[in-house]
């Protein structure tokens, strides 16, 4: 991650020197309103072909990554090369319905291929992937280095669809954009409820009588068919990527279907214009890895800061789960004095529950303090005459309540392993010391039922039940 | 419309290339690195299927590009050295980022892996563009390789005695390493491959074996990428492992069968690419494409019966009259 983060962060370096230089004669200001008032002719038809682009690749993109497709895309968008070198032999144009028909035959047969072998082989998917994609890429290959070697009036053109080429496109390529987004918009909106449903339980589906394999088919074609108009943008390896990443950025954001379709579509727009912004304020810098770059450094961004499961938030958590646990030893620790008292007093001096917790006297009087601050306890005024471990603490009920619930947890827990998975009594303790702290109300209950409600734990001791904690006091003589 | 197909001419085909001795040597150094390319990268990537890691070869072979193009700019020369240790750690970089992604994030391997290398090549392109010009770096090159200029490379020598071309030299060193690896580590890499749980609980490092794979795999790639480029060397990572699995289960029989496959492809290819005028890489990688689809309809009881069943009819419809 981090030799990532440092090649990343020097490419974005040097993008970014290379902008500032190139902006010496142009105004940075200047050249962004340009940008985003959309008058050159040739951005307004750029952004309005990425747009279109980025969406319809985020909206099937989410069905792709959802239904672990993802080399899918990488796939088709290998195996229509011999498509399209087809396509332009028999058109003998770079411009043509020809070569996009083409493609589209060949992904076709290139993904029935993946399901014939799937079916009637035990290699794996992802070998047969494998397989599937160089296969038609060498033959594709053969097939463009023998077009060179026959000498076509125009046949440089046929490059862009390798490694893409943005700044020739023209309004009809926008236009088979426009269809293919529409497409998968339509499919989408009418499609809904059939495609959540035979994403996530195949089996279901088919049950209910949906027509899975048509619906899977119709998910290839229009993939296909968006791989291949965004074919000529970005090229063949960076389709895969626009399909990928925006979606799987989504995915940390969000778990529901439809807004997982929104969110990754927008993604999808944003990292376009971002890229499409940063290659239009320098110089000669290609439009496609920087949509690509910019779309993985959203998502890097977003998987860092995400609060619910963002790493740089991982710290904290951890933290708040280390003070509830300290928190839970110290009224625990305190319960055990006052149980050594035989519940006599209802208060102790802070230097018991020092010798208690094993920790030094000022540690204890933190602790206290940190009980304090919840209210679960009261430490009484400090006299000039007392010494440092004098201090009395008293429980409040919240804090009574919350020691007897952590106690009961941890003898309950001890009685159930001794009673039920019959571990030695001696064993018991330092499992119960982990598992006290997560135990919930619905599980302690369960282990009551089991072991119908008990009294007494495997060494010997009082489990406190509800009624102690409502009275507030144990009573050791009640048999 | 021209005709993709030209003329066959047998003499000019199988003759040719044969009769000087300037030629037999250019065109048996050809078939040699075909070959030695083929077979490495099928041992390898026997073990690659196995672990369903059929697609790392595709994303290590795909993210050393901007492993290449840091060396360069950081050299300022396009010495080899400095190049080939670029690409590697490019390449394991690669393999660390999928496996962090992996465990760190909920994104499916697929995902993972799709997202890192493509980010890399991005990155790598957007370098190759920032570069200027005063060096040239041949994307398609890396992407097509050119398997025909392996004998112009230097030739190695050690005293007075010639070791011939550089890469064939190099990827035979490799052939061999990677053998010797294969017979020390068979046990070691057979029990991972199939069980992990069992292995870490006799005490095989898995995490240790993995990434020397990795490692072996980039060196593996790194080397083989100048000839055949990208794509041939992810078909010959799949293609000799997984058509023999098609006719055998056997481990041992699997791994000793990539070698007349590897000699297939590569004799076949280079008749191939001399029939049809194209690029020799792309031809032994369709002609193992085509290999496969032979065995596999071959081997196929489906395919096959129908075709008998019209058979017996119409040789018995024959007989009858």
């Amino acid at each position: 991650m981090l030799i990532r983060i440092i090649i990343l962060s020097l490419g974005l370096l040097g993008t970014i020197a290379h902008a500032e230089q190139i902006s010496e004669n142009y105004n940075l200001y200047e050249k962004t309103t340009r940008f985003f008032s959309f008058s050159d002719y040739s951005v307004k038809l750029i952004l309005s072909g990425i747009i279109l682009m980025g969406s319809g690749c985020g909206l099937i993109g989410s069905f792709v990554v959802t239904r672990k497709l993802s080399l899918f895309g990488d796939t088709l968008s290998h195996a229509v090369l011999p498509g399209i070198a087809v396509g332009f032999i028999c058109t003998e144009s770079k411009n043509s319905f020809g070569i996009i028909l083409g493609a589209l035959i060949a992904g076709f047969l290139g993904v029935s291929l993946i399901s014939l072998i799937r079916r009637t082989t035990r290699i794996h998917l992802d070998s047969i992937l494998g397989l599937v994609l160089s296969g038609f890429y060498a033959i594709g290959i053969c097939l463009l280095t023998r077009i060179q070697k026959l000498e076509y009036g125009n046949q440089s053109g046929i490059d862009r669809y390798l490694f893409g080429q943005i700044t020739g496109l023209s309004l009809s390529d926008i236009l088979i954009i426009g269809i293919s987004t529409t497409l998968v918009c339509l499919f989408i909106f009418l499609f809904y409820k059939e495609m959540l449903v035979t994403g996530f339980d195949e089996g279901f589906a088919c049950s209910i009588g949906l027509p899975i394999h048509l619906l899977q088919y119709i998910l290839w074609v229009l993939l296909s068919f968006t791989v291949i108009t965004s074919l000529q943008l970005v090229g063949v390896i960076l389709v895969s990527a626009l399909l990928i990443i925006p979606a799987a950025t989504a995915l940390m954001i969000t778990q529901r279907m439809n807004s997982l379709l929104l969110c990754s579509a927008c993604l999808g727009i944003i990292a376009g214009v971002i890229g499409c912004y940063i290659s239009f304020l320098g110089n000669q810098l290609p439009t496609g890895p920087l949509i690509v770059l910019s779309s993985t450094v959203i998502f890097i961004i977003v998987h860092l800061f995400n609060p619910k499961k963002g790493v740089f938030f991982e710290k904290f958590r951890l933290r708040k789960y280390r003070d509830k646990i300290s928190l839970e030893n110290t009224l625990k620790a305190v319960y055990q004095v006052l149980e050594k008292n035989h519940f006599t007093q209802d208060q102790i001096n802070i230097s018991d529950l020092a010798k208690r917790r094993k920790v030094s006297i000022a540690e204890a009087q933190r602790e206290a303090k940190n009980l304090v601050k919840r209210e679960y306890a009261h430490v009484a005024k400090k006299e000039p005459s007392m010494l440092p471990g004098e201090s009395i603490l008293s429980l409040t009920s919240v804090g009574w309540s919350n020691a007897c619930r952590i106690i009961r947890n941890h003898r309950l827990w001890e009685l159930y392993l001794t009673n039920q998975a019959h571990y030695a009594p001696d064993h018991v303790h330092d499992d119960a010391e982990k598992i006290e702290h997560i135990l919930g109300d619905e599980i302690v209950r369960k282990i009551e039922r089991i072991l119908s409600n008990p009294r007494k734990d495997p060494h010997g001791k009082l489990i406190p039940s509800q009624q102690d904690i409502d009275r507030g006091f144990i009573n050791v003589h009640e048999k | 419309m021209k005709s993709i197909f030209p003329p066959f001419n047998f003499s000019e085909i199988f003759y040719e290339p044969w009769m000087s001795k300037d030629d037999i040597i250019w065109n048996s150094e050809i078939i040699l690195m075909g070959f030695l390319i083929s077979f490495s990268c099928g041992l390898i990537g026997t073990f690659l299927v196995l672990r369903k890691l059929a697609l790392m070869g595709d994303a290590i072979s795909h993210s050393i590009l901007p492993g290449i193009v840091l060396a360069i700019i950081a050299f300022q020369s396009t010495a080899l050295i400095p190049m080939f240790l670029g690409a590697c750690i490019a390449g394991l970089a690669c393999s660390f980022c999928i496996e962090w992604l992996q465990r760190k994030t909920h994104l499916k391997p697929d995902a993972a892996l799709g997202l890192t290398f493509t980010s890399f090549f991005a990155l790598g392109i957007l370098l190759i563009s920032q570069m200027g010009h005063h060096v040239h770096i041949d994307a398609e090159c890396l992407l097509y390789g050119e398997i025909g200029m392996t004998p112009l490379a230097e030739n190695i020598k050690i005293g007075s005695i010639n070791f011939g071309p550089r890469p064939i030299f190099a990827m035979l060193a490799i052939t061999i390493v990677l053998i010797l690896l294969i017979i020390i580590f068979y046990k070691q890499l057979v029990i991972t491959s199939f069980d992990e749980i069992l292995s870490n609980s006799i005490g095989i490092p898995v995490k240790t074996i993995h990434y020397a794979l990795m490692f072996a795999l980039a060196i593996t790639i790194v080397s083989a990428l100048e000839s055949v480029g990208v794509i041939l060397v992810v078909a010959m990572l799949v293609f000799p492992s997984t058509t023999a699995s098609l006719f055998s289960t056997r481990l041992p029989v699997i791994l000793f069968s990539t070698f007349p496959l590897a000699l297939l492809y590569s004799i076949g290819g280079f008749f191939f690419a001399r029939w049809m005028d194209c690029s020799i890489a792309g031809a032994m990688a369709s002609v193992a494409f085509v290999s496969f689809l032979a065995i596999w309809l071959i081997s196929n009881k489906s395919f096959i019966q129908p075709i008998y069943e019209i058979l017996a009819k119409n040789l018995g419809q024959k007989k009858s009259p």
